[in-house]
């Protein structure tokens, strides 16, 4: 059995990550899993919500927005829209991005289009806010 | 024969356009150097996202699918991306001749075509040739700003419901792929239904876990894998373009060069024939009060 998982984050717009990592665990759509080195095949679709790898004794914290997994010889290949790591994230962007949609969402019905839109938005925000919050 | 006068002004008239086409080059190379690391950095995703295809493929024979299945001989879409402006050499206008063969050339038999674009030149080109029925012009959206992801991702729901709504039996994508600042590659791809790639047989393969079930994720990654096409086409295309822009200026402002110094020669050549001219009557008058 393999010692260590390949782990490839790619966003449309460029690789992230592509690291030899111990452990990962991700936001599945049916509920978080965690995938250890030796893994069977698995296909699935990702929501929106935080990675978590470990390298060692460090803990990596990424946030990732609607995407999926494949893992398979070890190797587990994420592919997802848009991926900040946990340093990359501006606290205070993220807290206004928050903000906006709490508003938003308190001025729009239930039925309408953009309701859905700012959901999401401020599922969004509230990942990076917490993401945000690990950093070391 | 062109008087000095007007040979110096067509110098000035050419140094004029030399100066626009070096700087055209030069806003061209700066923007083909950010169209191009966008076109690198994009291509792991579609790499990668294609390698999950092929291997859902080898396992799944799941012809149910709308995306997957193949359908009849009807009507078929044809998206072609162009530029929106010119300027550029033939980048344009061999892309739009590509298109229109292919159309022709009917090499996949369907009855009959409908033309959706994206970019101004091929509207341009295409709507005075016969037989060519375009259905919708994208304007600016490979103008002047970065693609953005989004953008394709809209481009490509709108083309899957045209697909889903059973107006069209396959989609075809003809753009320019970038390989290198000289070279474009003209190329004509089948969008929809999508073909998964090559399997091999041979290879012994476990079966995925699919979470939530095979179903869903294929209905969530089949349509995924058209916007990604469509993304890298317009970044490839919006890399192309700048390349092909910069080529072309770069042998406008050489040719530009050239020309300026046969003009140098020639006014420098017409200014000696007057001096000398001029000397001979100054001898020959002298000459005669002697």
């Amino acid at each position: 059995m393999a010692e260590k998982i390949k782990l490839e984050l790619v966003t449309p717009y460029k690789q992230v990550l592509s690291e030899e990592v111990d452990e990962v665990t991700a936001p599945g759509t049916i509920g978080e899993f965690g995938v250890l080195p030796g893994h069977t095949s698995l296909l699935t679709t990702l929501k929106i919500g935080e990675l978590v790898y470990k390298q060692g004794n460090q803990t990596f914290h990424v946030a990732v927005n609607w995407g999926y997994v494949e893992v398979e010889d070890d190797t587990m290949t994420v592919l997802v829209e848009t991926a900040e790591p946990a340093d990359e994230i501006d606290l205070e962007r993220a807290k206004a991005a928050l903000g906006r949609a709490e508003e938003a969402l308190k001025q729009l019905d239930s039925e309408d289009k953009q309701f859905k839109v700012m959901e999401c938005a401020l599922e969004r925000a509230l990942i990076r806010v917490q993401v945000a919050g690990r950093k070391h | 024969m062109a008087s000095l006068k007007d040979i110096k002004k067509r110098i000035g008239t050419v140094k004029n356009t030399r100066q626009i086409t070096a700087a055209m080059k030069m806003v061209s190379a700066a923007k083909l150097r950010r169209a191009q690391e966008a076109v690198v950095a994009a291509r792991p995703y579609a790499d990668k996202l294609q390698e999950v295809l092929s291997n859902l493929a080898q396992r799944d024979s799941s012809d149910e699918h709308a995306l997957l299945a193949e359908r009849g001989k009807g009507k078929a879409l044809v998206v072609l991306v162009t530029a929106d402006r010119g300027l550029c050499g033939g980048f344009n206008t061999n892309i739009s001749k590509t298109a229109e063969k292919f159309i022709r050339e009917n090499p996949e038999g369907f009855e009959n075509f409908d033309l959706l674009l994206v970019g101004r030149k091929g509207n341009e080109y295409l709507k005075r040739r016969a037989g060519m029925n375009i259905v919708k012009v994208h304007e600016h959206l490979v103008g002047s700003t970065q693609v953005t992801y989004p953008t394709a991702a809209l481009l490509g729901q709108e083309v899957i419901e045209l697909y889903r709504g059973g107006e069209y039996d396959a989609v075809f994508l003809i753009y320019n792929a970038f390989i290198s600042v000289m070279a474009q590659d003209l190329t004509v791809r089948q969008l929809l239904p999508i073909q998964p790639g090559e399997v091999n047989e041979d290879e012994q393969v476990v079966d995925y876990i699919y979470e939530p079930n095979a179903g869903e994720v294929l209905e969530q990654i089949l349509p995924k894998n058209v916007e990604v096409q469509i993304f890298r086409a317009l970044l490839e295309s919006v890399a192309s373009e700048h390349g092909a822009r910069m080529t072309a200026m770069d042998s406008a402002s050489k040719n530009a060069s050239e020309m300026i110094d046969k003009l140098t020669l020639k006014y420098n050549r017409a200014r000696q024939a007057a001096i000398t001219t001029e000397l001979m009557e100054i001898i020959s008058g002298a000459e005669s009060i002697k």
